[in-house]
């Protein structure tokens, strides 16, 4: 049943997302594709909507795919999964175990989860850019315009922190992204 | 104003005015509960900070999740986080509703493309942040390289494996040997 194949589907990214919303995009890409919810193309073009969009991108995606796959009843109870285990364990820390977070155990097993989330995120993120430029494995095929997008969204990243000596806002880098796409991909 | 409104209202507020996900909200929760509301110190929003980057889920819920507790037990714990839900899910939500029409226009589905080209980056960055901030030590670059590889290879070859399962073997790694490691030191102990 489709609803409560998304409430267990966000109930698992709620329990694993650790390393904030960019530690969430792997999971969330994982129980998609793994129910066949929605294709890569539309999940990415969600994840820049829920980054420019006020609130938590995790709780944006769950919102989205929810209500792609089931209307305003998926939307409610992805969001409500994707949010209930977070809900659930600072109410346990607060409430009773305020060492459980000191217990050594408990820092081993966090000590192994973090790297780890790390490596998931550089992988998806060396996956995304050099799929958006070639193609994946078994449908290679250079991709010209996106090789000059991404050139001009990563130089005008590293130019601005070059020049202005702080981060471009993500917000600030989809929009130059996307006048540069209706351009570049226009012509 | 009753305190679960006042909760639900001030975190609805916040919820519909960060952009940027987590951390610009924690500035926005410290700015409004820590200094204006005096609902929970500091020192309480700092431990918070901590427990939350050490459990899943966004860091916002898990600030406002503490924060209504604090404040008003369990029903303020749920009216601060839907409070800060609920702005986003109705913009999202709509979003949703439009987003296919908006991809049948040619120029906008150019852009979004342009988009799709930013995102990646995005997460790539994202990625570069974390390993700068992490602790420079053997083990956990060694897991970071290792699920790096995997997860890759995970993709170019669509591997049935998921990352959870990824997370969890590096966990039962890493709680191996600090068993191990913990148990040597303590026959060392023994011995002197």
């Amino acid at each position: 049943m489709i609803y409560l194949d998304l409430f267990l589907g966000f109930l698992k990214v709620g329990c694993f997302a650790f390393g904030g919303a960019y530690g969430a995009i792997p999971l969330i890409r994982d129980v998609v594709a793994s129910y066949g919810w929605l294709g890569e193309e539309m999940l990415t073009y969600m994840i820049a909507v829920s980054e420019s969009t006020p609130g938590p991108i995790m709780v944006n995606l769950a919102t989205y795919v929810g209500s792609s796959q089931a209307g305003f009843l998926g939307a409610v109870i992805a969001t409500l999964a994707v949010v209930l285990p977070s809900f659930l364990i600072i109410l346990l820390v607060t409430a009773l175990l305020k060492t459980a977070s000191k217990n050594p155990y408990v820092q081993a097993i966090l000590r192994g989860m973090k790297p780890c989330v790390i490596g998931i995120v550089l992988a998806t993120g060396i996956y995304m850019v050099l799929g958006n430029c070639f193609g994946t494995l078994c449908a290679a095929a250079v991709n010209l315009q996106s090789i000059i997008m991404t050139v001009i969204s990563a130089g005008s990243m590293l130019g601005y922190k070059h020049f202005a000596k702080k981060k471009l806002s993500p917000i600030l880098l989809i929009v130059i992204s996307a006048m540069a796409g209706a351009v570049v991909y226009g012509i | 104003m009753h305190i679960l409104l006042d909760l639900f209202l001030t975190f609805a507020k916040i919820g519909l005015f960060t952009f940027g996900g987590g951390y610009a909200m924690i500035a926005m929760i410290e700015n409004t509960c820590v200094e204006r509301k005096k609902w929970i110190s500091h020192d309480e929003m700092m431990n918070v900070t901590v427990i939350a980057e050490s459990t899943p889920g966004p860091i916002a819920i898990n600030c406002a999740t503490f924060t209504g507790y604090k404040k008003a037990g369990f029903p303020g714990a749920v009216a601060a986080t839907l409070g800060i839900i609920v702005p986003s899910f109705v913009i999202v939500y709509l979003i949703s509703m439009f987003l296919d029409h908006f991809l049948e226009v040619a120029i906008i589905a150019n852009a979004f493309k342009g988009i799709k080209i930013a995102v990646g980056i995005l997460i790539l960055d994202a990625a570069i942040t974390m390993i700068k901030k992490m602790p420079k030590k053997k083990l956990p670059r060694t897991i970071m390289v290792c699920s790096c590889i995997v997860m890759l290879c995970i993709n170019l070859f669509t591997w049935n494996f998921s990352s959870i399962s990824l997370m969890l073997i590096a966990a039962v790694v890493s709680l191996t040997i600090f068993v191990l490691s913990g148990a040597r030191s303590e026959e060392d102990g023994a011995k002197k």
